[in-house]
């Protein structure tokens, strides 16, 4: 606000000094003396130093109110109420980690809502698996790049349930416009149910169909990539599917997570996201229907 | 010898119709070709600098028909970053270096009292080097085969960040290509801003000591140093990017354990003193064109200097605030945030004096002096977001979004190409021997002004709104839509202006009215040649004795050397 104020009245008074200059000094063909040159003038010591000074003293003001805010952010201590996930971006999707609380997920982050008088803030300690990506969220914080080699950390703290949504702003591929980030604030009951879930193996589904598909899913080499706790599913270079069917997107949040979209997103991942990593597997009808009642039933 | 024999008609009809055009297309090609002349030179980077910038203008209008609705499906994702990577990098390598080359070239001899540059063999070197960058480029779409197959141009972005150009990550040529042409350019470019700076110091006519000189002179002094400084870590950036795609080096190589942040810091030690490369010469015109319409001398001549020699100096130092969320901790932040600032303050002397130049003048609204006086207010306004983006905090938030994309290219069109746009209608009748059409001027400085304001105050909101930058889409429910609507139809605007500028120069090129030597009424030594000038520019190597020597010559009861 402060910035917004200075540099909004810097602007009005410089501009309005240029139109007065540009309307007043016009040339008029009609003035008596239209056709002699004006007086020339070279210059004047006292003038520049003004100029030169008062700016100096509005970056000096500009620089202070700067540097409390970056300490304020980059320097302070962590409360020891604050929660921790590890966050890993790959191409085109997001890694999220808890390691205190066991919890392994993508794409879309669930994170404690925070009360103002009890903060409990998320840190967020952040790497890349392969390119550089950048972490934002508009809503809850500026952003943070994630560099390959390379420790970068940040916090948020949202104080009010719901939805927030970002993207990644650093250019890492062809994909970079659907690598899309969904963070849930959830009040503190909601996030304990959401985390003693999350901590499940992968359900065993009755459903004959699904028990097809797991085969089918165990059988290729889905298993190479993606990870389904309490199977022989262990793969880390695509997202983890323990509970991929409690997420509302799928794709990096690229399309709402129903069965039709998964079934596409099964047959050719580049229908969705062209460039994405994830090879078709052609697999034939039935298995592609057996394969989505499987992931369908990854509650 | 000819004329002795005697040839029979129909033969001498045959020779003339058939042989004759075709030697004189030859003559003239040769002629282009092999000349050492800087004029000749300057006029061939102009003009392969305007074909670049209509090619790359294009590729902006394709982006901006793409990203006019949510989820547009006009190209792929592919072909999208290769546009906004063969945009940028065409902008800045082959049409901002190339056309304030040229107009270098063409005007600091001439103002200097020279009659060619310093070493004009380099010259020609320098050029054709460039020039061959770019086709190298622009190959790419027929050449760049790869595991991609063919046609694919480099799509790695602008800034090429490692390891994305690692050959894990693009296991195609498209970025051999880049990595090809940026050598050549920056080889070209070291070699011109050599001549310049040669030029500058041993080429000077008697009595022209160096506060002498017109400030144009000045500022092309200070880029060109600024190119061997930040133009020299690029190409050797370029260099070790090869070794690391061919020969096995790791300095980037981050699967190896090289460095992403090592590239970041070659890229921008060059990247940001190559904003300034830009725009000191923008700033050089407005130094010449501004007085001479205010019909008065330039406001404090020596802050001027001082304040280029400044700005040249201070953007050394300023290129981490491209990196503030690379995470290179509170320390280096703060010290890059102050530095930025700093930057501010002989920016904002260099637009006081020319306020000062306004006032109390007598200002002739020629097109040339509404595309100046249009670059002041929108450069004031770049200058304040630039403020406020040096910021940190400030740009955490709002870095790698739309916010930035409108800042630069306020910058870039704002500044710079208006800058170009005013320099053509003032050098132009110089250049060809004719005036460019005024009211045309007029209709493109108006057209062009609306479509720029369309396109790059309105881009500020979705940034503001959380749009990052180099996205191919967007989804529905963002918002951005009306918004995105909008700049794109700024872009109708700009590409009806820029066509309106380039009828007008082949129109007026044949049919203009004679410009005379001095058809503005001016005070520096190209006024004193004919135009266009000859290939030795002065009959007699003239002498000075004030930074207006026509002036001295127009008003020899009040001659400037008595102030100076």
């Amino acid at each position: 606000m402060l910035v917004l104020g200075i540099t909004l009245t810097i602007f009005l008074v410089v501009a309005g000094l240029f139109l007065y200059a540009v309307v007043r000094y016009r040339h008029r063909a009609e003035d008596a003396d239209a056709s002699r040159e004006p007086s020339q003038i070279f210059g004047s010591n006292q003038i520049e130093l003004s100029w030169t000074v008062i700016p100096i003293l509005i970056v000096v003001l500009l620089f202070l109110a700067t540097t409390r805010v970056i300490l304020m952010t980059q320097s302070i201590p962590k409360p020891a109420s604050s929660m921790d996930v590890n966050v890993v971006g790959h191409q085109f999707w997001w890694e999220y980690s808890y390691p205190k609380l066991g919890v392994v997920t993508a794409n879309e982050l669930h994170i404690p809502v925070s009360d103002p008088k009890k903060p409990t803030p998320t840190y967020l300690t952040m790497t890349s698996a392969d390119t550089d990506h950048s972490f934002w969220v508009p809503r809850l914080a500026g952003k943070m790049d994630l560099i390959p080699n390379q420790i970068n950390t940040m916090w948020i703290d949202p104080q009010q349930a719901g939805l927030y949504l970002g993207q990644c702003a650093q250019y890492c591929g062809v994909q970079h416009a659907k690598m899309l980030i969904r963070v849930y604030a959830d009040s503190p009951a909601d996030f304990a149910a959401w985390v003693a879930h999350q901590k499940q193996p992968a359900v065993e589904s009755a459903d004959p169909q699904a028990a097809a598909g797991r085969a089918i899913f165990q059988h290729n080499s889905c298993i190479s990539c993606h990870t389904i706790a309490g199977t022989v599913a262990t793969g880390r270079f695509g997202p983890d599917l323990t509970h991929v069917a409690s997420r509302e997107t799928i794709g990096s949040g690229a399309i709402p997570n129903n069965n039709a979209n998964l079934r596409a997103f099964v047959d050719n991942p580049e229908h969705f996201k062209p460039g994405v990593l994830m090879p078709a597997m052609h697999l034939n009808d039935k298995d592609l229907d057996a394969i989505t009642a499987y992931l369908a039933s990854l509650k | 010898m000819a004329a002795d024999v005697p040839v029979p008609a129909e033969m001498a009809q045959a020779a003339t119709t058939h042989t004759a055009p075709r030697r004189l297309v030859l003559d003239v090609l040769n002629d282009w070709v092999t000349t050492v002349d800087h004029k000749k030179i300057g006029l061939m980077y102009i003009g392969y600098a305007l074909v670049f910038l209509v090619v790359a203008g294009i590729q902006a209008l394709l982006m901006r028909i793409q990203l006019s609705l949510p989820n547009n499906d006009f190209v792929s994702p592919q072909a999208f970053n290769s546009l906004f990577t063969m945009h940028g990098t065409t902008m800045v390598f082959f049409v901002g270096m190339p056309i304030l080359f040229g107009f270098g070239n063409y005007l600091v001899p001439l103002m200097i009292g020279a009659r060619d540059m310093a070493f004009p063999r380099l010259n020609a070197f320098s050029f054709w080097i460039s020039a061959f960058g770019g086709i190298l480029l622009y190959f790419s779409y027929f050449g760049a085969s790869g595991l991609y197959g063919a046609g694919s141009a480099p799509d790695v972005g602008w800034f090429a960040y490692a390891p994305l150009t690692a050959r894990v990550f693009s296991p195609g040529h498209s970025t051999d290509y880049w990595t090809l042409a940026i050598l050549l350019s920056g080889i070209g470019s070291i070699g011109t801003a050599l001549n310049i700076v040669a030029t500058t110091i041993c080429m000077r006519c008697p009595g022209m000591k160096l506060s002498r000189m017109p400030l144009l002179v000045w500022l092309y002094l200070v880029t060109s140093s600024l190119v061997f400084v930040a133009v020299s870590p690029l190409t050797a950036a370029q260099i070790m990017l090869m070794l690391d795609r061919y020969v096995g080096s790791h300095f980037f190589d981050t699967q190896a354990g090289g460095s992403a942040v090592l590239w970041m810091h070659f890229f921008w030690i060059f990247g940001h003193p190559e904003v300034y490369i830009l725009i000191l010469p923008a700033f050089a015109f407005a130094n010449e064109i501004i007085p001479v319409f205010s019909r008065k001398a330039i406001f404090g001549y020596a802050a001027m200097v001082a304040a280029s020699v400044g700005i040249g100096f201070i953007s050394l130092s300023v290129w981490a605030h491209h990196m503030f969320t690379v995470g290179l901790g509170p320390g280096a932040n703060t010290f890059f945030v102050l530095a930025t600032m700093i930057i501010s303050v002989p920016t904002g002397i260099k637009l006081f004096n020319w306020l000062a130049t306004l006032w109390g003048g007598k200002i002739h609204f020629t097109a040339s002096m509404m595309f100046a006086i249009g670059f002041l207010f929108q450069f004031l306004i770049a200058g304040l977001t630039g403020v406020m983006l040096s910021i940190a905090p400030f740009d955490w938030q709002l870095g790698n979004s739309y916010f930035v994309v409108a800042h630069f290219h306020y910058v870039l069109v704002g500044g710079i190409l208006f800058m170009i746009f005013s320099a053509f209608y003032y050098w132009f009748p110089k250049m060809s021997g004719r005036m460019l059409s005024e009211k045309l001027g007029k209709w493109h400085f108006w057209i062009f002004l609306i479509g720029f304001h369309l396109t790059f105050d309105f881009m500020h909101v979705p940034g503001v709104l959380g749009m990052p930058r180099r996205i191919y889409t967007y989804e529905a429910d963002r918002g951005w839509m009306i918004w995105n609507m909008i700049i794109s139809s700024g872009a109708i605007f700009q590409a009806a202006g820029t066509l309106l500028f380039v009828y007008n120069m082949i129109w007026s090129y044949f049919k203009g009215p004679i410009a005379g030597p001095d058809p503005w009424d001016a005070w520096t030594l190209e006024w004193s040649t004919p135009s266009p000038p000859p290939a030795y520019n002065f009959a007699e190597i003239p002498t000075v004795a004030s930074r207006r020597p026509l002036w001295d010559l127009k008003h020899p009861e009040d001659p400037d050397s008595n102030y100076e």
